[in-house]
């Protein structure tokens, strides 16, 4: 991990409860000089940055993960816990820890300033959001509250300009002041018992040195009686997924078009601009497709970022799992797994990423499991074609157009099987018979800061960028390498790839794929298709030697009508289903998981499907004389 | 559980209270029934959240089915959970 350990510079760690506004403070403090990266072995984000206070003294800020205690629950509680007492070596151990409450709801707060008090360190208490308690009437007595925990206490407004100003300046005199000795470290895991006489205290501080106004507020319980409604809220909610899916689909899509059209048009230039063979052939297809490939998601990823961080900061996402708990329960998922899994009808990979809402390690692992079987936008160029070289333009009962019906069934077998495999690794195999409880915080609304949402969404096009485009773009360099080499004997005939690395892959694996009626194009043109799924009809363009690229698409039909069977067809379609064959999605699900284990299982266990539903399907229709 | 209680008020579980529901924590018990997770840890995570002896509820609202999840205001914050985790949280009525 890129820890500076520049001599001198103080660190300080920000702790608090969820829904804190603790994000929202780090990202006014540090601004756009922040990075976000995994702590090493485990799927926790690190956000860490660094500040200058107004006297000139640079401070290191890390952000950990928000935490009701330090009993460490989850990975994401272990973290703070090990930060918080020094234990994580990976981790300068923090010389101030600042614990941020909500001004509005310091119940809970404050029996985390009790708890932290027994780990001995340098302790300060900053009250956030003051202003929203101001108006909503909550006095409160800053040097009451300060003498009665015994800790120093600031006021700041995160999402306001110059709300952080008295912070800043307390950071100032503790960053200059001398490093105290340590306290004595008598924190001890709570017991219930403990705990109930640390929010007793809690209660008691409150009570000598906050003054609630006589009438509380109700503004967040009547927006709820809507949002959380039984008819109503369930309405608005699907409004919302639908209104986020039609962005991430469709908004995305001439951005998408204008950055691979734009790729497209600078490999041409590189094409043209060198000299034909090796080196041109790289550049074009292995370099600036492999990096096209990488930012061609990016339009999605921001667009989904957007609406998730509004939706988070608003407080609407708590809102959101409470209403899916039940029906996404059934199957063994989260409440919170909805909006990845919707996402990932578009794009598996921001599907993937935006997997990190939801906390708890296992619900994460099954959802970001079973994200790349919702049907991405992806295999829609596949079935198309597919569908269109073979099942008739014909009704049926009267209305139901078939090849319309085909592409819904082949949607609805997609999410029947996520649904199958997350019930079935959430039941048998992964997990023990545990259900982790639903028990979150209603945080009040709030509008979301526009500062804020710009950094986050910053940050997270900087981390696919770098951490994800290096993954993507190394396995297209072997992609390009497989299809490539080695070059075509002289004189020789058809297209280059039949001579290739691919190609020989392709025989070999041809054997295996023969009971599922794949014939060796098809084995070939799934090793490039590993680029992007829509590949394989570029790749299959390729093989049959049909030139034109994508706009050959009714040829490539004509083509594959000719000489494929309608049971070879209706099999392709059922690998596409599952179609295991995507690096990207590999290379995110790699690196969200911090491990090449959960890439295997995933890759593996699709493979399996893929291939089991083709035999059945091939064999079938070949029983029924489509062969 | 319901006949050791002090209080004259009935007492009922959380986890059977209906929408609108006003009332004062009277006890915490995790009874046996914990799905997996065991009943310490349910009984720290209730009172980290603010489910606490004493304290004023009221529940706001209920999921779409199976009236489940329910959303229960507790002093001033907001706290959604299953009914069967609010089973353990022990109150009385106060209306």
């Amino acid at each position: 991990m890129s820890t500076q350990t520049e001599i001198g510079v103080p660190h300080f760690a920000l702790v608090g409860t969820p829904n804190s506004g603790k994000t929202a403070l780090f990202n006014a403090l540090t601004g756009s000089r922040q990075k976000v990266a995994n702590y090493p072995g485990v799927t926790v984000e690190r956000k860490a940055g660094v500040l200058q206070t107004p006297s000139g003294h640079k401070v290191h800020l890390v952000d950990l993960p928000g935490t009701y205690s330090l009993r460490g629950r989850s990975p994401d509680e272990e973290i703070t816990r090990d930060v918080v007492l020094g234990r994580l070596t990976s981790e300068i151990t923090p010389d101030l820890l600042l614990c941020v409450a909500d001004a509005t709801n310091l119940r809970v707060a404050l029996r985390l300033v009790i708890e932290l008090k027994r780990v001995g360190r340098r302790l300060m208490l900053v009250l956030n959001m003051i202003d929203l308690a101001r108006r909503r009437g909550i006095e409160i007595d800053l040097d009451r509250l300060s003498a009665e925990l015994g800790v120093p206490v600031v006021t700041s407004t995160a999402v306001r300009r110059g709300g952080t100003e008295e912070l800043l300046r307390r950071m100032d005199e503790m960053a200059a002041a001398p490093l105290e000795s340590l306290g004595e470290n008598t924190w001890k895991p709570l017991t219930a018992s403990e705990l109930r006489a640390a929010q007793r205290e809690a209660d008691r501080v409150i009570a000598a040195a906050v003054g609630m106004p006589a009438r509380p507020d109700t503004v967040s319980a009547r927006v709820d009686a809507v949002l959380l409604h039984p008819v109503a809220g369930l309405l608005i909610l699907l409004c919302v997924l639908f209104v986020m899916f039609q962005a991430v689909f469709a908004w995305a899509k001439p951005v998408m078009d204008l950055i691979s059209s734009g790729f497209d048009a600078l490999g041409e230039a590189a094409h043209d601009a060198l000299p034909a063979g090796l080196l041109q052939s790289f550049i074009q297809n292995g370099v600036i497709a492999g990096v096209g490939s990488v930012i061609v998601f990016l339009p999605q990823i921001l667009i989904l970022f957007l609406f998730i961080l509004m939706l988070e900061d608003l407080g609407y996402m708590g809102r959101a799992a409470f209403l899916m708990d039940r029906i996404m329960g059934g199957a063994g998922l989260h409440g919170r797994a909805f909006i990845p899994l919707l996402s990932s009808f578009a794009c598996a990979i921001p599907g993937i990423m935006a997997t990190r809402v939801i906390d708890n390690r296992r619900d994460r692992l099954t959802t970001i499991l079973v994200a790349p079987l919702m049907t991405c936008s992806a295999r829609i160029p596949v079935y198309t074609l597919i569908i269109s070289a073979f099942i008739p333009a014909r009704y049926v009962w009267g209305w139901v157009n078939l090849q319309g019906l085909v592409m819904f069934a082949l949607y609805a077998a997609g999410i029947m099987s996520a649904l199958g495999v997350s019930f079935v690794a959430k039941h048998f195999f992964l997990y023990e018979n545990h259900t982790p409880p639903f028990m979150l915080e209603l945080p009040a609304y709030k509008l979301p800061s526009v500062r804020s949402v710009v950094i986050g969404l910053y940050t997270r096009a900087k981390m696919f960028l770098q951490r994800a485009g290096t993954t993507i773009f190394s396995m297209m360099v072997l992609i390009w390498f497989l299809a490539s080499f080695p070059r075509p004997p002289e004189g020789a005939e058809g297209p280059a790839i039949n001579y290739s690395l691919a190609a020989m892959i392709g025989d070999a694996v041809q054997p295996i794929l023969a009971p599922v009626g794949f014939n060796w194009q098809i084995s070939v043109a799934l090793i490039p298709g590993m680029a992007a799924r829509e590949v394989a009809v570029a790749a299959l363009g390729t093989v049959y030697a049909i030139e034109g690229g994508k706009e050959a698409a009714a040829q490539i039909g004509e083509a594959l009508a000719s000489k494929w069977s309608l049971a070879t067809a209706l099999a392709m379609l059922a690998w596409y289903i599952f179609a295991p064959q995507c690096a990207s999605t590999l290379a995110v699900i790699r690196r969200e998981t911090g491990s090449w284990r959960w890439m295997a299982i995933t890759f593996t266990y699709m493979l399996a499907l893929a291939y089991v539903a083709a035999f059945i399907t091939y064999n079938i229709a070949v029983a029924l004389g489509a062969g | 559980m319901t006949d050791t209680m002090p209080s004259a008020a009935p007492c009922i579980r959380l986890g059977e209270a209906n929408r609108g529901f006003c009332g004062r924590i009277n006890a915490i018990h995790v009874g046996e029934e914990t799905h997996g997770e065991a009943a310490p840890e349910i009984e720290s995570r209730l009172l980290e959240l603010g489910f606490v002896e004493g304290v004023e509820i009221k529940v706001l609202h209920e999921g779409p089915i199976g009236r489940d999840p329910i959303a229960v205001r507790v002093n001033d914050t907001t706290v959604a959970l299953r009914r069967r985790e609010a089973m353990a949280i022990v109150v009385t009525s106060s209306n």
